[in-house]
């Protein structure tokens, strides 16, 4: 089985994020990144996949020179090679555009299976899986907790709101976006790190696969702090003198304790 | 020339039912009517739904759209976007709203696709400015918000989070019911049974005080830290998604759109930055208590008292306040 894992690079999960003097993104020059979360999930299916019914798992990455990292990263892991779409100025791109610009690299590779992550740290439209199925043609299904390979279908588990789940089938090719928490990742092993070194990453760029940003349908005008709903009480100092401060309010103006 | 919200049931052992973020959603469509001075009409998809068409003919609204089909039945994202682009194309719609659910995030992007749009996913708030729509969303799991317009020519696509507007504003009103019926064909997927894990020995709606542990505590062998806090206030000790993926609690204690909704009289989060999936799980508690070293994060737009400090020092002094405030 073909395997194709989109994933993306993000800023990592505990930045400090600052909003750039153009309000119209964040400073990114100082930040460090790191795997988007539901991808890495993602790739670890892949590669469990291929473990049991053999196979190939290739990445797909778009993002600027610095994403190599991570692609080299999901290489260590046991990715068999990867592609890499150089593209510093992926914001241009609105979600179909960047779901146009994957379609490009995915479509002449024919996998049988595409996995994303369910959404992305950064801008989290959780979108991009789906959109790409419906450019490619794909039967897709979302937010998935498990996979089961069958002859010629896949048998996948939805999840739904509320502790609810649904079974669904349908025939490859197929595309699947992964929630996290549906496996255990794994960690590179110096072995694997070893190896990455010799994996193929193909450098593609997006006027090379034909695309480019053109219209966006959507724009991103104003990047900003969220405003407070409600007037909090914060308390700070050394920990044992905050502490007493807050249990206070909790007696005596709260009356929770 | 008008606003479409598209409503969502859902049968599970019994009758469609609603799922209740519909009538928020119906509920934006009314103000964005007013403020944009636009007529707005409301469409429920599925079989058998005459039901609950008829609990819309009592709203403002200009029409009520009955789209049926028996393979609307059971969900598909082929059969439903079918539909909704029939309807679309069909009522000339400009803008389309839906509620931010499962299902819609299985179908809209592929619905906004096939006519070359892009869906505003996941909107917590709108304004009007010149007359044009600016809708408001989060980045980075809310630690920032944006606004975002739409170019081009409508239809416009949005999904509208849960809790970003209020159903008891609904405005009554009469409309009446028009069945649609979309041509379909059959789906490649085939939706199979609905269910429930094993049923949840937790029942953490029950609680009076949660306490919640999120990413903060950073590993495993750290929960007592937060138990020992849970102990000190007789609560019940709940957590975000991450910790229960990692397997350090049990999904069951999992709070979050994915797992229980509460509100109790007292909920305090440490080490949980607050991303949207958790805040809906528990902004309707009375008394919201934040701990967490980022003073920037979500959780403390929510929060009614905070500490913004390193929680391994917070929370044991906390435990040994709590201990002396209970005598």
């Amino acid at each position: 089985m073909k395997i194709i894992v989109c994933i993306k690079q993000v800023p990592a999960r505990d930045s400090q994020l600052r909003v750039a003097s153009s309000g119209a993104w964040i400073q990114d020059a100082d930040l460090s990144y790191e795997i988007n979360e539901p991808d890495a999930y993602a790739l670890e299916e892949g590669l469990q996949l291929k473990e049991k019914h053999g196979g190939e798992v290739v990445v797909l990455c778009a993002g600027p020179a610095r994403a190599a990292q991570t692609i080299r990263e999901a290489l260590a892991k046991g990715a068999d090679r990867a592609i890499h779409i150089e593209e510093d100025d992926l914001g241009a791109f609105d979600p179909l555009g960047a779901a146009r610009l994957l379609a490009a690299a995915l479509g002449p590779e024919k996998p049988d299976l595409v996995l994303t992550g369910l959404q992305s740290d950064d801008l989290g439209y959780g979108q991009t899986g789906v959109i790409l199925a419906e450019l490619l043609g794909l039967p897709h299904a979302t937010i998935i907790m498990q996979v089961e390979k069958q002859d010629g279908t896949i048998r996948v588990k939805r999840e739904l709101e509320d502790g609810w789940f649904q079974h669904v089938e349908m025939p490859l090719p197929a595309l699947l976006t992964i929630q996290s928490g549906i496996n255990k990742l794994r960690y590179a092993t110096l072995m694997g790190i070893k190896k990455a070194k010799n994996k193929e990453i193909r450098n593609v760029t997006a006027a090379g696969l034909g695309a480019s940003a053109g219209a966006a349908s959507i724009q991103l005008s104003r990047v900003y702090l969220p405003g407070r709903s409600k007037q909090t009480q914060l308390f700070d100092g050394p920990p044992k003198e905050a502490a007493a401060k807050l249990v206070e309010k909790l007696k005596f103006e709260a009356r929770v304790i | 020339m008008s606003i479409l919200v598209v409503m969502e049931q859902r049968a599970v052992a019994g009758p469609p039912a609603w799922n209740r973020m519909s009538w928020e959603t119906l509920a934006a469509g009314q103000q964005l009517a007013r403020e944009l001075q636009q007529p707005v009409s409301a469409a429920v998809l599925g079989q058998g739904i005459e039901g609950l068409a008829a609990e819309l003919a009592d709203k403002k609204l200009e029409h009520v759209y009955a789209v049926e089909h028996d393979l609307l039945k059971d969900y598909t994202p082929d059969t439903y976007t079918a539909a909704v682009r029939q309807l679309v194309e069909q009522t000339q719609a400009r803008i389309v709203i839906f509620p931010h659910t499962y299902q819609v995030r299985d179908f809209l992007p592929k619905l906004a696709t096939a006519l070359g749009r892009v869906a505003v996913s996941d909107v917590v708030a709108h304004r009007i400015e010149d007359g044009k729509l600016v809708l408001v969303r989060q980045l980075f799991q809310g630690k920032l918000n944006v606004d975002v317009r739409f170019n081009g020519e409508p239809p416009y696509f949005a999904s509208m989070q849960a809790g970003a507007y209020r159903a008891d504003r609904i405005e009554a009103g009469s409309a009446a019911v028009e069945k649609f019926a979309p041509q379909l064909t059959p789906s490649r997927i085939k939706p199979l049974e609905m269910f429930r894990e094993a049923q949840r020995a937790v029942d953490l709606t029950a609680a009076e005080i949660i306490v919640s542990v999120g990413r903060g505590i950073k590993e495993a062998d750290n929960i007592p830290i937060v138990q020992k806090l849970a102990d000190a206030l007789g609560a019940e000790l709940a957590a975000s998604r991450p910790i229960c993926d990692s397997g350090w609690l049990p999904m069951e204690r999992q709070v979050g759109s994915s797992g229980q909704t509460v509100a109790p009289k007292m909920y305090l989060a440490v080490g949980i930055s607050g991303a949207i999936q958790h805040l809906v799980g528990m902004k309707g508690s009375k008394v919201i208590v934040a701990i967490n070293k980022d003073s920037n994060a979500p959780i403390f737009e929510v929060a009614d008292y905070g500490i913004v400090g390193d929680l391994f020092q917070v929370v044991p002094a906390l435990v040994e306040e709590i201990k002396k405030a209970k005598g």
